[in-house]
C-alpha cells in the first residue's frame, strides 16, 4: 500500500467517525432544535474528510489530478442547509400552532 | 452570461471530459439553468472581489472544523458541564437577500448553530444555538467574520 493510500484510509477514518458521532449525537441530545446539530458534523467535515480522500487515492491510482470532489463539496454545502431550515421552520410551525394556534 | 459558463465547467468537471459531445450536452444544459435562474429572481449584482471571497471561504472553514470539535466533545459528555442550549436574537445590518442567503447557509452548515426564522420587517434573524455560552462573544464573531464581509461583497 503506497503512502497516499495510507493517509486517504486515514482520513476515510476520521471522517466516517464524525459521520458516527452526529448519529450518536442524534441519539443523545434531547430535544428537537438540539438534535439537528450534530449530524451536521458529518455532512460538512465528514463529507470534507472522506471527499479529501478520494482526490488523494484517486489522484494516485491514476496519476493524473482528481478534483471533482470539489463540485460535491460546495455542493452538499449548498444543499444541506435549505433540508434543515425546512425542518427548523417546519417545527416551530408545529409548535406555534400547538400554543395558541396562529400562524408563523 | 457567468452562470451560463459556471454550469458548463461543473458539469465538464463531474464527467472528466473535454469530448465535443460533452462540451455540447454541458453547454445546453447550462443554457437551461440559465433560464430557469432568470425566471425565478431578478439579477443579483454581487461586487466582483475575488480576494474577498476566498477570505471568506477560509474563514467558513475554519469556523466549520473548529465547531465539530466543539460538537463532537458535546455529543461525548466531554464538553462543559452547564451546557445550555436556545434561541438567539440577532439584529443584522445586511439587506441583500444573496448575503442573506449565504449567511443562511454558514450558519446552517456551521454545526452547533441553526438559522431558524428570518424577520424582514425588523431585520432580526433568530438563531439555534447548542451551547449558548457567551451570547455577546458569538454575535460579535458573526458581526466581524461574516456580516462585514458579506456587506461588502453583495451590497
Amino acid at each position: 500500500m503506497s503512502a497516499a493510500s495510507a493517509f486517504a484510509a486515514v482520513l476515510v477514518i476520521l471522517g466516517a467517525l464524525l459521520a458516527f458521532l452526529g448519529s450518536l449525537g442524534l441519539l443523545r441530545m434531547r430535544t428537537f432544535y438540539e438534535r439537528i446539530h450534530p449530524p451536521t458534523m458529518g455532512t460538512t467535515l465528514g463529507t470534507g474528510l472522506i471527499l479529501a480522500a478520494s482526490m488523494i487515492h484517486f489522484t494516485a491510482l491514476e496519476g493524473r489530478p482528481v478534483v471533482h470532489e470539489i463540485l460535491l463539496g460546495g455542493l452538499m454545502t449548498f444543499t444541506t442547509p435549505v433540508t434543515y431550515m425546512l425542518l427548523v421552520r417546519a417545527a416551530r410551525r408545529r409548535e406555534h400552532h400547538a400554543d395558541d394556534g396562529s400562524d408563523d | 452570461m457567468r452562470l451560463f459558463f459556471i454550469l458548463l465547467v461543473a458539469w465538464l468537471v463531474l464527467n472528466e471530459s473535454v469530448a465535443p459531445g460533452h462540451i455540447l450536452l454541458g453547454a445546453g444544459l447550462a443554457l437551461a439553468g440559465v433560464l430557469v435562474y432568470k425566471r425565478l429572481e431578478p439579477a443579483t449584482h454581487a461586487r466582483n472581489r475575488p480576494m474577498l471571497v476566498l477570505q471568506l471561504v477560509g474563514l467558513v472553514i475554519a469556523d466549520i472544523v473548529r465547531s465539530n470539535f466543539a460538537v463532537a466533545r458535546i455529543v461525548l459528555g466531554l464538553g462543559p458541564m452547564q451546557r445550555k442550549a436556545g434561541f438567539l436574537s440577532l439584529p443584522l445590518e445586511i439587506r441583500h437577500p444573496a448575503g442573506l442567503a449565504t449567511a443562511a447557509c454558514i450558519i446552517t452548515a456551521t454545526p452547533g448553530t441553526s438559522w431558524v426564522r428570518y424577520d424582514a420587517a425588523l431585520n432580526i434573524v433568530t438563531i439555534h444555538v447548542l451551547d449558548l455560552a457567551d451570547e455577546a462573544a458569538w454575535i460579535r464573531l458573526f458581526k466581524e467574520h461574516y456580516e462585514r464581509r458579506l456587506m461588502e461583497i453583495f451590497e
